[in-house]
């Protein structure tokens, strides 16, 4: 990853605390006071602890905990839905924790776009009117929106339902209009609270595909709330892993798997079916023996997944395998001890 | 003392109390009385004009223009015939201007409660003190018997068509301004935070959001507000306002039986018209909510 670049959102120092002085309450947190004794004793709720995070541009972060780890409560202050009790959210580089409200509603139309887990459509609206909401708030010609909304439609493939409302839709086919409501407003930043929860299962392996196909041409900054480690597996370019209103762990699939920062995250992963998650990358031994016996040797690619690579060793009736990166150039090697000791781990 | 008598005023310091509040309030009928009165001139002439307009228009037409508003908001024939046949009888039993009378009175009473209950409604909605401040204010409103306030309308504005409607007005807008506020409150949370997430004005909410998710809601309040005015012509036709409240109230004084009971029925067969047409058409406008899943 290219460190030098400026992170597209940064979140810094922010906590948020529910009550009625939450500021009060966040010095006795300063001071020591953990979240359950400030709920017994104060009847506050410490949301979200001292987070600081950097979320890239162009590539999907997902946000991952249980109910109540705060995640959907750090996602509605990227675009200020909730204010933070102290700290900054800066996108662009700009805080927006010091915008006006007429600022605030112009960042909001134009930098973000959310979908929401209960879809949140406007159900007195019919299926376009729902997807061009968001062209018609930001203000744009008639002709722009009715363009962009039939584009809009046909990508999500909704074509022929324009006419219907809501209420006469799937759960799956309600989403897909609400992605399309997010993506037509032409926003850098499309944030997904969880956005696949309330669907059943092969609707939304469906709709994580869609997505995915859309980002490889979209390139947009995806922030993506869920509390299913799969999904987060499967979507994201880098996980976060909030407990209890705290950071615990920002990674990539493989970091987080393989180097997990405490006892909660090894637990969490601890079920997750390895092989299909892993790259060769990230189990491959870089030391290449000066003088390498290729009998029997299969290549493999270093972006294979573990999955990829023992299904090439078996077909191929091999121990061994070469990891080669984009350019051909060998960088690695995977025994099938390796292998093994990936799968098991 | 006797725990049997409550411990009362005495009769000069109550009497002194009452005529002291009666003296200032003949001050201010006196000094604001006339100025008033040329306050409500428009509304006497907006008044005088409907009156008009729907006496001199010919009696076919007139039951035309009512079949087909009633078609047009209910889309439903039982309606117009029923409509048709109401509007019929009532004219073959001679009570025609008098019915004319109460559907203007009826029609400006609506169209000032929705002019001023839709936005004291709104403004109720967004602020919970306006809203601890409006509710019984409202409650009074309702209960206070109307003899009651009716003293003081007559008192500085005299007695004529814009005290009863006035009158009529204090009785009938509770119900507009109490459900506008229900309507736009009830509206989804979720909808509401998905405006605010695409950058909606409080404007742009209003008008797309909350006051379509509303309109059913704030139907029944027009509704409701049609029925109690309609229930209140009687008292009204007391201080002076002419249609079928006047026969009925001659009838009360003389014991003329059938003449209450006919321009009672004829009361009835309004209300009943309004009721259905708006209900129907209250109906109609939230198709959307019935999901038809195999669409």
């Amino acid at each position: 990853m290219d460190k030098l670049k400026q992170p597209k959102i940064k979140i810094v120092n922010l906590s948020k605390v529910f009550g009625r002085a939450p500021k009060k309450m966040l010095q006795l947190v300063q001071q020591g006071m953990d979240k359950t004794e400030l709920l017994t004793k104060h009847r506050h709720v410490l949301a979200l602890d001292n987070i600081n995070m950097e979320l890239q541009e162009h590539s999907i972060e997902v946000i991952m905990g249980l109910s109540g780890s705060g995640k959907s409560t750090l996602i509605r202050h990227i675009n200020r839905l909730i204010a933070p009790t102290v700290g900054e959210v800066l996108v662009d580089g700009e805080n927006i924790c010091g915008m006006s409200a007429t600022q605030l509603r112009r960042f909001r139309q134009k930098k973000t776009a959310m979908v929401f887990q209960n879809f949140a459509l406007l159900p007195h609206r019919t299926v376009i009117d729902n997807i061009s909401f968001g062209l018609q708030v930001q203000g744009q010609s008639e002709a722009r929106i009715k363009r962009s909304s039939h584009y809009w439609l046909e990508r999500v493939g909704l074509t022929g339902y324009e006419k219907h409302y809501p209420a006469q839709l799937s759960g799956g086919m309600q989403q897909r209009v609400g992605l399309a409501r997010a993506l037509a407003c032409d926003a850098d930043i499309l944030m997904m609270d969880e956005a696949f929860s309330a669907l059943d299962p092969l609707i939304r392996s469906d709709m994580q595909n869609i997505l995915l196909e859309l980002q490889t041409e979209l390139k947009k900054t995806i922030v993506f709330i869920t509390h299913d480690l799969d999904e987060a597996l499967k979507i994201g370019d880098r996980i976060a892993i909030l407990n209890q209103g705290k950071l615990i762990q920002q990674g990539t699939a493989d970091d987080i798997l393989l180097h997990p920062a405490d006892d909660y995250v090894r637990r969490f992963v601890a079920d997750v079916n390895r092989t299909g998650v892993l790259r060769a990358r990230s189990i491959m031994d870089v030391k290449i023996q000066s003088n390498p016996d290729f009998s029997n040797t299969v290549v493999v690619k270093e972006d294979d997944t573990v999955r990829e690579v023992l299904h090439s060793m078996l077909s191929a009736d091999s121990y061994n395998a070469l990891v080669t990166n984009q350019n051909g150039k060998a960088v690695g090697r995977i025994d099938s001890e390796m292998l093994a000791a990936a799968v098991n781990n | 003392m006797s725990w049997s008598e409550f411990p009362s005023m005495s009769r000069t310091d109550l009497r002194s109390l009452r005529r002291s509040i009666d003296e200032s309030f003949r001050d201010f009928t006196q000094e604001y009385g006339e100025s008033l009165e040329r306050f409500f001139d428009p509304l006497l002439e907006f008044l005088i004009f409907s009156e008009r307009l729907l006496l001199s228009t010919p009696w076919p037409l007139m039951i035309a223009i009512c079949a087909a508003l009633a078609f047009l908001a209910s889309r439903s024939w039982k309606i117009v015939l029923g409509v048709l046949v109401a509007f019929i009888l009532i004219g073959y039993l001679g009570m025609w201007q008098d019915t004319m009378r109460t559907l203007s009175i009826i029609t400006v009473c609506t169209m000032v409660a929705i002019a001023v209950g839709i936005p004291i409604g709104i403004a109720m909605a967004r602020s919970n003190k306006l809203q601890a401040l409006i509710s019984p204010v409202l409650d009074v409103m309702q209960t206070m018997p109307s003899f009651v306030y009716l003293i003081p309308v007559v008192m500085l504005l005299g007695i004529g068509k814009v005290p009863g409607l006035i009158a009529v007005i204090i009785y009938a807008l509770p119900p507009i301004v109490r459900l506008t506020n229900l309507g736009i409150r009830q509206v989804d949370p979720d909808v509401i935070e998905a405006a605010d997430a695409f950058g909606c004005s409080s404007w742009q909410k209003l008008v797309n959001i909350q006051m379509p998710l509303a309109l059913p809601s704030i139907f029944a309040g027009v509704n409701q507000t049609i029925m109690m005015s309609l229930s209140m012509v009687v008292i009204a036709s007391m201080i002076g306002v002419k249609g079928l409240g006047q026969p009925v109230l001659k009838a009360i004084t003389n014991q003329y039986f059938s003449m209450g009971l006919l321009n009672g029925f004829a009361i009835v067969a309004i209300a009943i018209i309004f009721d259905r047409v708006s209900q129907q058409y209250g109906r109609r406008i939230q198709l959307h909510r019935q999901g038809d899943h195999n669409g």
